[in-house]
């Protein structure tokens, strides 16, 4: 049941994204940072954490989930050391994601010849 | 707008080779609603829901095979996703599958790494430092400068109304 809603809820995502594409004509930055606020946002009102419970994979894939992360590291940290942690902790969540990201791409970068 | 379609094989037969600017501006423009928006949305539905679906499998698999909890799978799932687009990225296919596939593939986490990872490519030629280290987040950078911004506005929202973390 979980894989039917991870498909639809992902899907319903990007279909979004498709609409902010297509019809509000935003460009792909625009479109993402606004998706990674969007993901912010509502885990500070506290609703991307049931999402998740809720739909797995098609919530946490999704860039808006990147959002969550962020603002979930921030907010344990808060709850943990007080104030301090809205800045130490921003990173808390997210760093495989983005330690990967880099490690990968650049080791990509050494080995890979650009394609036309 | 979608063109009458006598109309279409009229603009064809009488000027196939010459076009000018002007012409050919036109003669795009009719084509270029082939892809509707409606179309678009689809494949963009169908293509985001198939990566989250295999990050689910991904996901499950650390489940079952180390026996993680759903939030400690998150991490390693987001890894093997990366690793998934960076490899698909120099082999050249996720950009074919990109062109088609609109938000499909740039919404999800790979279409992130794609952004870098192609970036990161592209560049390498102007150096390590100067290329890779400086370009790579050419695409990325601003989802993760609005990504952090937002989270430290959130987070001094919640701080200052006292709510802590949830």
């Amino acid at each position: 049941m979980q894989y039917l809603w991870a498909f639809i809820i992902g899907g319903g995502i990007c279909l979004i994204g498709q609409l902010l594409f297509d019809v509000v004509k935003l460009t792909p930055a625009h479109t993402m940072s606004l998706l990674v606020v969007a993901g912010a946002v509502v885990d500070g009102i506290g609703w991307y954490e049931p999402l998740i419970k809720f739909a797995g994979a098609g919530a946490t894939v999704p860039i808006t989930s990147f959002g969550n992360s962020l603002v979930h590291g921030a907010l344990t940290e808060l709850q943990r050391d007080g104030w301090i942690g809205v800045i130490t902790g921003i990173f808390e969540v997210t760093s495989a994601g983005i330690s990967a990201a880099i490690i990968f791409s650049f080791l990509a970068a050494l080995v890979v010849k650009p394609k036309g | 707008m979608p063109a009458n379609e006598a109309d279409r094989g009229k603009t064809i037969s009488y000027k196939p080779l010459s076009m000018s600017a002007k012409e050919y501006k036109a003669f795009a423009k009719n084509r270029e609603p082939a892809r509707s928006v409606f179309r678009n949305c689809a494949i963009a539905f169908l293509v985001g829901g198939a990566i989250c679906l295999i990050g689910q499998g991904v996901q499950d698999f650390f489940i079952a095979a180390f026996g993680m909890t759903e939030r400690q799978a998150g991490n390693p799932t987001v890894a093997v996703m990366i690793l998934i687009s960076v490899i698909l990225t120099c082999l050249g296919v996720y950009d074919k599958i990109a062109q088609w596939a609109g938000a499909g593939t740039a919404v999800p986490v790979t279409g992130f790494a794609n952004s870098m990872c192609s970036a990161a490519i592209e560049h390498r030629s102007e150096g390590l430092v100067l290329g890779v280290g400086a370009q790579m987040f050419k695409l990325a950078g601003s989802v993760i400068v609005f990504g952090v911004v937002a989270a430290f506005v959130i987070g001094i929202i919640h701080w200052l109304l006292g709510i802590g973390g949830q």
